[in-house]
């Protein structure tokens, strides 16, 4: 029995070409086994050891090196809550433990459903917008209980553009306009930062 | 101002000057200098990693001191480096309390313990206390990662050597870190153990308890072993190994680092085949045939059984009487039994080979090459057997070279051999049609052609199918000669000492220190009195002989014609047809079953002496234990059957009989016993002289298969059904039941799925075996095992044929 579809098969051949070494290619591979199974089974690692050449024991060393290859089913939409330091002020510890009684699980389990993984995550790059959490690696900002609730809810009856666990293609930061901090444009920069003059010893 | 070539770096360590070379490593350079330099991950033969950080020392290049890994440094000019400043000591201690965090402090019930790199380094080099009151990380302890070898993950520091030496030195990187941070682990992947031929050698190189043997574990403690160096014998490699046992019992080996052979590895066949010396099927006591009941062998004891012996000899003569083996003794043993059959029995029918190996007169006549030399040589043709399987070593060496560029390995063989992965180019070709390939490959205007004939080439040259004849090989032999005159040559040959068996004239027409039976020097015909006028019989022509009723006494010097000559009918028949089977060995094997008189001999690691590779270095056995019950040295009873036959050895210790070879034979003069027992016999002594002319027959043309047949090819693997294997209980699991290969397409058009039993028929033997799909195997030939549990090749090969074919059967 062959792991990739036939039509990933094929993928998998393409992916090996763009490298000058097909070991080169074992992570590409893991995350297309990843968005064919949602998570990357044994067998997936041993075919793609066998597609770029090297052992099982050398793909399962680089696969579970990463956090984002799930080596266990998952749920279709992974709930990872940031548990650092600016999440961790702003009350992710109280939004985790709402978010384990309203699934029922416990932080790293699946709920029976197959609907959802809950985890603990380190930092995701949001500070100003604590507490945040990520379903399927797409922020969700300064969400509050009942928010967590709401999306949950979404989640559960498809009204999300949110796709499984493992699709490659459709994961890309979305920030929802309502939640977009904006930036200053270029022009508008009138002086230094103020960090930056008083690291420059005044 | 330094007086040294711009080529030369000048460091000072602690003060001392330090020449080295430019690219070499801090810790490398220190080692010159005498200046230890704690470590747990860096290892000489493996590449840098800088892991464990154990080697920080205070490096100073113009900058001021900075603490810097001395393994991952280069040496540069000017450099300055203190080793024992107050910030390296403080590293170190740092270090040390940190990788003493999750290391359990379990050493007394460890086997490490007493010779652990950790627990010493943590004595002369750690804080002394650790701050460190947390739970420390816990797994399940330990679990098998492979038949042999243990994985106790809480031990374990995360150096990188097992991993790094599964990857980069044998290349079955099946054991990989996984996780990562506090969870990093070594593991294997699920269900994929760690089945790699050299997987002891991660034990040997573990810093820490982490991996231990099966062989091994709780036997013993370092401080009860008593060690020795010597060399293996188990193939024709001479790795060195250091001999450890424990109350009069074998109970470890370890490889030696010797630059010219080993480099300190050592296959798992040679590593843990100690178990069958100390096996309780060990022959302790001569056995001789009941008179009343025909089919037992009863215990003796050594007067009667050396008369029984002496008596079938006498009657027999000279003319009829044929000794097999001896390739398995050391030098002395080997020389010992040359005498007997050749001065004092007056016969030259002798043979150390078992018909699976090269004439001894082409073998002692080609021009030598080192195994050094095949690793630096621009390309290293290799026509001969599956050397990952019968010479695992050699291929470790090759396959260094090869990864590492400094040679090209190319291959012309019937069928898929382990260096193949490695190799620039693998030709494959018909059984028996290798020189046709080379033929056309030199005729031809690929590239490799003028890389063969105008770079520097070492042959390794054997057997690659133990079904054909020695005519192919011969012929290759033949046409390297000719068009590729300044090729040297590393023969493949088979069993431990078969090189020296044959210098010391183990062979017919031959005689001791590489010279012809013709042309024996004065100082031999002087010591030896007399030698046979005429040439004898090799091993296949004594079986034919015997078979026919021609030879009365066949001597088997640990030799299984059985199970070891590749016509087993033909053995079979001789071993039925002659009067007299005398067999000398240390089990009683499938042929020693068959003799009318046993005699028990000593074995690996009870006896001193020397072996000589393939490359003819020769090198020193050390005895560490006692023979079981009355088990003599070969040479003894040599001496013993020459005195019942009224002729005298005149032979007293091994000592005594180099002093009589290195006296009589030409190759051999020079290397005295003071050599031998010299330090410099610890790379051991190159003796390359031969005084024979190499005289090469016309090459033959195979015949041409028919349709109907597979034309059989057969190899030995590494774990098969030898005695050493049978007999050590950790090794006799790993020999697998013989499987035929075939093409899926020629099973196909058989109508035989993979996996079913099919009807294996030659003109030998018809007999039931499972039949394998194999993509590597050539289409039109079928590859069987030589010798495996339960059978093998020589039931279906015709030692007479040039070639052997097969047809299968469905059931």
């Amino acid at each position: 029995m062959k792991f990739f579809t036939e039509e990933n098969a094929e993928l998998a051949q393409e992916i090996i070409g763009r490298y000058p070494k097909p070991r080169s290619a074992m992570i590409p591979l893991l995350h297309l086994a990843q968005e064919q199974e949602g998570w990357v089974t044994d067998e997936a690692m041993t075919e793609i050891a066998e597609l770029v050449g090297t052992t099982s024991a050398e793909v399962l060393g680089t696969c579970s090196f990463y956090e984002m290859f799930k080596r266990k089913p998952v749920g279709k939409y992974v709930i990872n809550i940031c548990t650092t330091m600016s999440c961790a002020l702003m009350g992710a510890g109280d939004l985790m433990k709402h978010a384990e009684s309203r699934l029922g699980v416990k932080s790293g389990g699946s709920t029976p459903d197959g609907l959802f993984t809950l985890e603990g995550a380190e930092c995701q790059a949001a500070c100003t917008e604590a507490p945040c959490l990520q379903v399927n690696y797409r922020h969700q900002y300064r969400v509050t209980p009942d928010q967590f609730d709401q999306l949950v809810e979404d989640l559960a009856s498809s009204d999300s553009d949110i796709p499984e666990h493992g699709v490659l293609s459709q994961i890309r930061q979305h920030i929802p306009a309502d939640k977009f901090v904006g930036s200053t444009p270029p022009e508008d920069v009138v002086s230094a930062p103020v960090w930056l003059s008083e690291a420059g010893g005044q | 101002m330094s007086e040294s070539a711009p080529s030369e770096i000048n460091v000072t360590i602690n003060g001392a000057q330090v020449e080295a070379q430019p690219g070499e490593m801090l810790i490398a350079a220190a080692d010159r200098a005498g200046v230890h330099i704690p470590r747990f991950c860096y290892h000489e033969r493996m590449s840098p990693v800088g892991m464990c950080r154990m080697c920080l020392v205070d490096v100073d290049t113009g900058r001021g001191p900075m603490l810097q890994p001395s393994c991952m440094v280069p040496v540069s000019d000017g450099m300055s480096v203190d080793t024992e400043s107050e910030d390296t000591k403080r590293a170190q201690e740092g270090i040390l309390e940190f990788l003493l965090v999750n290391h359990p402090l379990d050493c007394p019930v460890c086997d490490k313990g007493g010779e652990c790199p950790l627990q010493d380094q943590t004595m002369a080099y750690g804080p002394g206390e650790s701050r460190f009151i947390e739970e420390k990380r816990h797994y399940e302890k330990p679990i098998p990662i492979s038949d042999l070898v243990h994985l106790d993950r809480e031990r374990c520091i995360l150096c990188d050597r097992c991993t790094r030496f599964a990857d980069e030195v044998a290349g079955d990187p099946l054991i990989s870190f996984t996780e990562r941070g506090n969870a990093t682990q070594v593991l294997t992947f699920p269900d994929e153990p760690f089945s790699s031929y050299f997987s002891g050698n991660t034990v040997q190189i573990c810093p820490v308890g982490a991996l231990t043997a099966a062989p091994y574990r709780f036997k013993a403690r370092p401080w009860d072993l008593e060690q020795v160096e010597s060399t293996c014998t188990t193939c024709s490699m001479g790795c060195r190994v250091a001999v450890e046992s424990s109350r009069n019992e074998l109970v470890r080996y370890l490889g030696v680092d010797v630059e010219s052979v080993n480099h300190g590895w050592l296959c798992d066949k040679g590593r843990f085949n100690f178990e069958s010396i100390n096996s309780d099927h060990r022959l302790t006591t001569p056995l001789t045939r009941d008179k009343d009941d025909q089919r037992q062998l009863l215990g003796s004891d050594w007067g009667s059984a050396l008369a029984v012996a002496a008596e079938a000899i006498q009657q027999a003569g000279p003319e009829r009487v044929g000794l097999i083996g001896g390739s398995r003794l050391t030098n002395e043993d080997a020389y010992a039994w040359s005498k007997f059959a050749k001065s004092v029995l007056g016969t030259d029918n002798v043979d150390a080979q078992l018909g699976d190996g090269l004439p001894a007169e082409i073998v002692l006549a080609l021009p030598l090459a080192t195994i050094a030399e095949a690793c630096n040589a621009d390309t290293v043709l290799v026509v001969g057997p599956d050397i990952k399987e019968e010479l695992a070593i050699l291929h470790l060496r090759l396959r260094g070279a090869a990864t590492k560029g400094q040679t090209k390995v190319v291959e012309i063989g019937p069928t898929a051999t382990g260096i193949e992965p490695y190799a620039q180019r693998s030709i494959r070709c018909a059984p028996g049609e290798t020189t046709k390939a080379l033929s056309e490959l030199l005729a031809s205007d690929d590239p490799l052609a003028v890389q063969l004939k105008e770079g520097s080439l070492v042959v390794v040259i054997g057997r690659a199918s133990l079904a054909e004849s020695e005519e192919p090989t011969l012929s290759l032999t033949a046409a390297i000669r000719a068009e590729l005159p300044h090729a040297t040559f590393l023969p493949a040959l088979r069993r431990g000492n078969v090189r020296g068996a044959l210098d010391m004239g183990l062979a017919p027409g031959i005689l001791p220190g590489r010279t012809r039976l013709e042309q024996p020097t004065p100082v031999l015909l002087d010591t030896w009195n007399t030698v046979p006028t005429t040439k004898g019989l090799d091993t296949t022509e004594m079986l034919h002989a015997a078979a026919s009723g021609e030879l009365d006494t066949l001597i088997l010097i640990g030799a299984d014609p059985l199970s070891d000559f590749p016509d087993r009918n033909l053995a079979a028949e001789a071993i039925q047809k002659v009067k007299t089977l005398i067999a000398v060995d240390t089990f009683v094997t499938d042929s020693v079953a068959q003799a009318d008189v046993v005699l028990p001999a000593t074995a690996f690691g009870e006896q001193g002496g020397t072996t000589t590779n393939i490359e003819g270095r020769i090198s020193r056995l050390t005895q560490k234990i006692t023979s079981p019950g009355s088990a003599r040295d070969d040479w003894m009873i040599a001496t013993e059957l020459a005195w019942r036959l009224g002729g005298e050895l005149a032979l007293g210790s091994k000592e005594e009989i180099w002093r009589e070879i290195e006296r009589v034979a030409p190759s051999h003069s020079g290397v005295t016993v003071e050599r031998v027992e010299s330090s410099e016999a610890h790379e051991g002594i190159l003796v390359q002289r031969s005084s024979i002319e190499l005289d090469l027959p016309a090459p033959g043309t195979p015949p041409v298969a028919d349709g109907y047949g597979l034309r059989l090819v057969s190899g030995r693997k590494l774990w098969d059904a030898a005695t050493a294997t049978t007999y050590s209980p950790s090794l006799q699991p790993l020999a697998e039941a013989p499987a035929l290969r075939v093409h899926p397409n020629d099973l196909q058009r058989l109508g035989i799925s993979s996996g079913t039993d099919v009807r294996v028929i030659s003109t030998r033997a018809t007999e039931i075996i499972t039949a394998i799909a194999d993509e590597n195997i050539e289409r039109g030939t079928a590859m069987l095992p030589f010798n495996q549990p339960g059978g093998g090749a020589n039931r279906f090969i015709d030692a007479d044929a040039m070639v052997n074919d097969i047809r299968i059967e469905t059931l």
